[in-house]
């Protein structure tokens, strides 16, 4: 299971939990298995979001290789200008 | 990652490869394209802050001899795509105007003055509406919503349905972290909505022909982006839409939407001639997006010896008159140079009756930081700590756990600041009335969609292709990396920026992500391609191609060939590409992510005059942690720039709103940015951190230095007048009237 970090304003799609358990290999698996657990951040993801694997932020790649004890902080979709 | 490595042209600073075309006046800008039959678009502005449309009558206009079509919101089909839609609606006012400027009707005519004459001919009857500006009125429950329907569905009645988006980051106990500080101090900021302030104005000429294809030629940071939200509006297909950029008079994030490219399209088409549409200097103030303005609270504890125990933000920012989400990385950035143990930023997106609002280098960042590093500096002239001291005591090093979650990897904020301490300028004596200011600053950076082509012409040069508009000097940076890789000079390579059906996807140039992942995939195609100059070398040869390899610029045998053949140069190769198999190339489309991020720290001087409340910068150096500086004039330029824009934001510049809600100073002559005769020359100090995620160390440099500025001018202020100013722009009647007060 990976440990996934939620940032605050999303702790209400959790139960309040600021990390939650996904099984998952990729970060498309889990994405996935957030929107299925926690079908409030279903919105959320399908809008974009970024994923940070261990300190490095990726935008949007599904296929991204996901250790069980990474550090992922689920965050929102970069923009800059 | 190799970046230990000497390199050959990397840190070198060649000649600019537009250089000669923009000081000569030769290069292409938005508005330099004429073409055959082409007409002139003009487009009719609101004068209302908020007015439904009742009416548009543009019968006159029609029949005025010289316009060739008249277009309005009727014209133009629904979009199912929501974001596209508010795009469009952003681009022609439907059914409401929404700010003092929205579009509400075109004209395209043969002679500009025709254009001009017709706009006065069209009838709009108006309703006129409440309005709001201010992004804390906006807030309050009762204000005059903009569009019903799209609050936060976790926020309650304790705001109004203007507030489109809520966040909040952060870890620890903040109560916790308060309660065991020595001191704790709260203050509120306000900053102004600034412009980009790019010198071009938008501009386009947009061709559409009877078979339904479509040509446009426009100044944009990303043509893609153009071609895929114009297509959606214009019910297109993508590929029938050619998008060229043209070369861009500055951006800064400006030029990452669209304003003026679909009423062009649909003008054209109605008229069934080419149609360019320029903005006036007017119309880029009154109706593209400048950044956000805020409202803020910051609240930070620290013990006597200069720890912060903990801090908070609240950080309301207004964003015009459409839903958007910006603020999470005003409250992403805020903390992010310190490692915290309990951090809380929240945010709220506001939207007004004001130009909806776009990115501006950093977005969200500067204000943010304003607000922050301004109460570090107050905390720290309470305390009598040294700001650097405080600010080396706090920093995030790698291993700290950011305060938007993620943990860094090998980051420079430590080793910039020991440069600023170590800087001659920090212990520089200062005169009357002076004062100095530090502040450091944040951004994140990413990576995203590129596409790269190159092909090894016969006499020995390259020729690369990328998709992301040069607004920064990629085309530079891309052939010198090019160059690196290949083992050839680089003058001996030329990179264009090729329209939308010449090469693949490229994302919008943003988020300081071009030179990290463009060059990502420049190298991977020069890759591809010395692997088929290996093939080809080792079919001359007659040996396997695994006992060939490429050193300095040419193929040569290696194992137990080595020596048995001279090397074959890559002009030697490419000489005989005809004979060999035909033209070698090489190729990369990919989506580089692990961009690195990037911290900045500033030092200033500045004086105030007793009399007039006027602040000049006397001295300014931004030392930044640059990862490996590709052209370091280029990479100091960045810096520069960025200073540059920020103080601007601290001293003069912002949106000056009547009680009508109209902007009163849509122009340079009162919406004053800095010039070159008003500063210092920038001193800049690179310190590279290498990026791991980047072949040759590379990190976004175009963003972050535009974050500390507004911080460090307020802190000199302080400084010289022991007035602390929470309002920007600090303009001389502000800093005399809280003098005054003081």
């Amino acid at each position: 299971m990976v440990q996934v970090v939620i940032w605050g304003s999303l702790r209400r799609y959790t139960d309040g939990l600021p990390q939650v358990s996904v099984e998952a290999k990729t970060s498309r698996q889990l994405l996935d298995g957030l929107a299925r657990d926690y079908p409030g951040l279903a919105h959320v993801i399908d809008a974009g979001v970024s994923l940070s694997i261990d300190g490095e932020i990726f935008k949007d790649a599904w296929f991204t290789p996901i250790n069980p004890d990474s550090e992922v902080v689920l965050m929102p979709l970069m923009v800059g200008g | 990652m190799n970046v230990k490595r000497e390199f050959k042209v990397l840190g070198t600073r060649p000649v600019r490869p537009d250089g000669v075309e923009k000081v000569t006046g030769k290069a292409l800008f938005g508005a330099d394209l004429y073409v055959t039959g082409m007409l002139h678009g003009r487009i009719l502005r609101s004068p209302h802050a908020h007015a439904r449309i009742l009416s548009i009558d543009t019968s006159a206009a029609k029949a005025l001899n010289g316009v060739k079509a008249v277009i309005t919101s009727a014209d133009f089909d629904a979009v199912e795509d929501e974001a596209t839609q508010w795009t469009m609606h952003n681009c022609m006012a439907h059914g409401v105007a929404l700010y003092d400027g929205h579009a509400v009707a075109a004209v395209a005519a043969t002679s500009k003055s025709i254009a001009a004459a017709a706009l006065k001919l069209i009838k709009v009857d108006y309703e006129i509406l409440p309005h709001v500006t201010d992004v804390d009125a906006a807030m309050k429950p009762g204000a005059v919503v903009l569009h019903e329907g799209h609050k936060d569905p976790g926020l309650g009645d304790e705001c109004s349905d203007n507030v489109v988006h809520y966040c909040e980051f952060g870890h620890g106990d903040v109560d916790a972290g308060f309660a065991q500080a020595d001191t704790v101090l709260e203050r509120n900021f306000k900053t102004e909505a600034a412009h980009q302030g790019y010198i071009e104005p938008q501009a386009c000429l947009a061709n559409m022909g009877p078979d339904g294809k479509g040509e446009l030629w426009c100044s944009t940071q990303g043509h893609y982006m153009v071609r895929e939200v114009c297509a959606k509006i214009m019910g297109m297909d993508s590929s029938q839409l050619r998008v060229t950029a043209s070369e861009i008079g500055g951006g800064f994030g400006g030029k990452t939407t669209i304003f003026t490219e679909p009423t062009a399209l649909m003008l054209s088409r109605k008229a069934g001639r080419p149609v360019k549409v320029v903005m006036s200097r007017d119309e880029v103030f009154r109706a593209t997006g400048p950044t956000m303005s805020a409202s803020m609270d910051i609240k930070i504890g620290m013990a006597a010896d200069g720890r912060i125990t903990a801090a908070a933000a609240k950080l309301r920012y207004q964003g015009g008159a459409f839903p958007y989400q910006m603020v999470m990385m005003g409250a992403m950035s805020a903390f992010a140079p310190y490692d915290l143990d309990n951090v809380k930023a929240e945010g709220w997106d506001v939207m007004t009756n004001r130009p909806k609002m776009i990115s501006y280098r950093a977005p969200g960042a500067p204000m943010a930081a304003y607000a922050v590093e301004s109460v570090i500096d107050e905390l720290c002239q309470n305390l009598g700590l040294d700001p650097l001291d405080v600010r080396l005591k706090n920093a995030a090093r790698e291993g700290t756990k950011s305060s938007y979650g993620p943990t860094f990897k090998a980051i420079g904020l430590v080793d910039a600041l020991e440069a600023a301490k170590a800087h001659p300028h920090y212990s520089a004596p200062l005169s009357a009335n002076q004062g100095r200011g530090v502040a450091c600053g944040f951004w994140f950076n990413f990576g995203g969609q590129v596409s790269v082509s190159m092909a090894i012409n016969n006499d020995g040069t390259v020729n690369l292709v990328e998709g992301n508009p040069d607004i920064g000097g990629s085309r530079a940076s891309i052939s010198m990396m090019a160059a690196e890789e290949l083992g050839i000079p680089y003058n001996r390579i030329r990179t264009i920026i090729g329209d939308t059906s010449a090469i693949g996807f490229s994302d919008t140039t943003d988020g300081s992500r071009v030179t990290f992942a463009v060059g990502i995939a420049t190298i991977k195609a020069a890759k591809a391609a010395k692997v088929e100059m290996c093939k080809r070398a080792a079919q001359i040869w007659g040996i396997d191609v695994d006992a060939v390899e490429w050193v300095d610029g040419a193929a040569q045998p290696t194992g137990h060939n080595a020596g048995d053949f001279p090397p074959m140069s890559l002009a030697d190769i490419a000489a005989v590409s005809a004979q060999t198999g035909g033209p070698i190339a090489g190729h990369h489309e990919g989506a580089p992510d692990q961009a690195g991020v990037s911290f900045g720290v500033h030092l200033v001087d500045i004086e105030v005059d007793p009399e007039t409340g006027f602040t000049s910068v006397k001295r300014y150096t931004v030392l930044q942690d640059v990862g490996k500086a590709i052209h370091p004039a280029y990479v100091e330029g960045q810096l520069q720039g960025g200073a540059v824009q920020g103080i601007g934001w601290a001293l003069n510049e912002g949106y000056v709103y009547g009680e009508d809600g109209r902007l009163q100073n849509a122009g340079f002559l009162d919406y004053r940015i800095p010039v070159a005769s008003d500063l210092p020359m920038i001193d800049t100090v690179m310190i590279e951190v290498p990026n791991p995620g980047h072949p040759f160390g590379v990190r976004g440099v175009g963003e972050t230095s535009i974050v500390p500025p507004l911080a460090a001018v307020a802190n000199a202020v302080a400084a010289a007048t022991s007035v602390r100013m929470f309002e920007l722009p600090m303009s001389p009647p502000k800093i005399l009237a809280e003098r005054d007060k003081a």
